[in-house]
């Protein structure tokens, strides 16, 4: 049947479209209300629900924070590799300034910069936190060493391979230590973990789908009556589901700012030692916490499982609670 | 207004609840259905109300051929015939103006004409001062009387009543009746399930009566 009034009979009224219009934001308020006044009715279920889809999704979010972090200590060195080429110590000045010149000439060489075994235990004195027992020592155990840095073509790792053993044949050279390896390394094992926490996350979001199912499954069992008697007087499905899928909504809301909540926590009680721990590396590396992209991120992700969860159960639930 | 061609039921086990049924309610016009009970009569509702679909012929309400019905329709469909349950199908967790509101909130009314439709529904019944109670605390009748105001306040072509009075003493059965007869005067068309026969004597309409899922009397009361 049309939603024309019917020609005759008892006197039908009409309703405009900014009538219904208005209707169907006034049950939307209602029903987001509603929602949200059964779930404050019920603290304790309601509390645990959320927690549990805020632990599930604070797991993988503090994970990718741990790895972002990583990632910016890694960047700190990233942008300049450089080698670092150990002298015998025997070597004479004088010919470790041909060495150097030597070096300048070569295709790949950005710069070289010379550190003096006594420079070289200067800055170790200072850094370390070791200069009582550097200052009892004889004679100076350092050896010449020379910083070359690689001209940017030259970064890519065959050609930096290339660079490295030229410098390696000359006679003069001990051994060379690359600063950038770990930090390469560092990166491909950033990528694995990234890969693996993504893959974490997407098994607890279905788990989190499944969690949010079964509540809206109970509530659905709980209210079969008033889903009855308004399919009986005309509701569609549309209004039917929407109280629930509010229900979702909610829970992916309160969820997502436990998840940020807990997240935050963690992040500050971390902090502290973090900063010492970076202090005694001479770094002024600080811990960085989720932001509010990152809380809003968060948020998102646990309300659309919310709506996601919500709404998958009641497709499949609301079809089979009929009148008859 | 309610026509049946050649309608039959019959469940998926086998239970044929109604063989070749053909009748026509005019509109404005007021029936009562009778027979033993699984005579048919809730299966004749059902298929009014499209809660059933027949296995056979045709359902015509409203000039809507029912078969031709989607299930996305269904719902405006159902807003066109007001239903009295015999067991009321009130909501217990809200108030009496919340329960016959719901009609109207389905319907999409705006907010202002939701309250006068309501309190018109529940004076005409008489029920306006509990309009905020909960429809728990009320007797027997009064709930029936919630019902009747739930399924007339969209003011509905057609009012469909199942054992309306079943569980009524006579005085207040004759109540609920004359009700139905005041929507039936200003024009609804009314179909009532009842075996109260002296109720039925009273009122004196049409009468149709169902035996064993077959129309053996079409007429008014002999």
């Amino acid at each position: 049947m049309s939603r024309d009034p019917v020609a005759r009979g008892a006197r039908q009224s009409r309703t405009g479209i900014s009538d219904l219009w208005q209707a169907w934001w006034q049950h939307h308020r209602t029903s987001a209300s509603d929602s949200l006044g059964r779930l404050a009715d019920t603290p304790l279920q309601t509390l645990m629900t959320a927690l549990v889809v805020a632990i599930a999704l604070a797991l993988p979010a503090t994970l990718l924070l741990a790895l972002e972090n990583l990632r910016q200590l890694g960047d700190r060195w990233d942008s300049k590799p450089q080698m670092t080429v150990f002298l015998h110590k025997q070597v004479q000045a004088a010919a470790i300034e041909g060495f150097q010149a030597q070096l300048r000439q070569m295709v790949g060489v950005s710069s070289v910069e010379y550190i003096s075994p006594e420079r070289a235990l200067r800055e170790f004195q200072a850094q370390s936190g070791f200069s009582e027992a550097i200052a009892a020592l004889d004679v100076n155990p350092l050896p010449p060493a020379v910083v070359v840095t690689p001209t940017a073509e030259a970064i890519a790792p065959e050609r930096f391979e290339q660079l490295r053993q030229q410098i390696a044949a000359s006679p003069l050279v001990d051994d060379i230590s690359v600063d950038m390896e770990w930090v390469r390394r560092l990166n491909a094992i950033m990528t694995f973990g990234r890969q693996l926490v993504l893959g974490f996350a997407a098994l607890l979001g279905i788990g989190v789908l499944f969690v949010i199912g079964n509540t809206i499954r109970l509530e659905i069992e709980s209210r079969r009556e008033e889903i009855v008697v308004i399919k009986l007087v005309g509701g569609t499905n549309g209004f039917v589901r929407r109280p629930f899928l509010y229900t979702g909504f909610w829970y992916g809301v309160i969820g997502g700012l436990l998840a940020c909540l807990l997240v935050s926590v963690g992040v500050a009680s971390l902090a502290e030692a973090v900063r010492q721990l970076a202090a005694s590396y001479q770094s002024t590396f600080e811990l960085q916490g989720l932001g509010l992209t990152g809380c809003a991120l968060l948020i998102i992700c646990c309300v659309t499982l919310g709506l996601l969860g919500a709404w998958l159960t009641v497709g499949r639930h609301l079809s089979a609670i009929e009148p008859r | 207004m309610i026509e049946f061609h050649n309608v039959s039921k019959r469940y998926p086990n086998g239970y044929e609840a109604l063989a070749g049924v053909t009748f026509d309610v005019g509109e404005g016009e007021m029936v009562f259905l009778t027979g033993h009970s699984g005579a048919g009569k809730s299966t004749l509702m059902k298929l009014i109300m499209l809660i059933e679909r027949p296995s056979q012929g045709q359902v015509v309400v409203g000039g809507h051929n029912l078969n031709r019905l989607r299930s996305s329709q269904i719902p405006f469909h159902r807003r066109q015939v007001g239903v009295v349950f015999q067991n009321h199908q009130l909501l217990f967790d809200r108030s009496v103006f919340d329960n016959v509101a719901l009609p109207l909130q389905i319907a999409g009314y705006p907010h202002r004409e939701i309250g006068r439709r309501v309190r018109a529904a529940l004076d005409k019944v008489g029920l306006l001062d509990h309009e905020r109670a909960n429809p728990i605390t009320l007797s027997g009748g009064e709930q029936q009387r919630v019902g009747i105001a739930r399924a007339v306040v969209n003011k509905p072509p057609v009012l469909l009543a199942d054992e309306p009075t079943g569980n009524l003493d006579p005085d207040l059965a004759a109540d609920i009746m004359r009700l139905f007869s005041e929507f039936n005067q200003v024009g609804v068309t009314v179909l009532i399930a009842s075996h109260d026969w002296s109720l039925i004597r009273s009122v004196g309409a049409r009468v149709l009566t169902l035996e064993h899922g077959q129309l053996i009397h079409d007429g008014a009361l002999v």
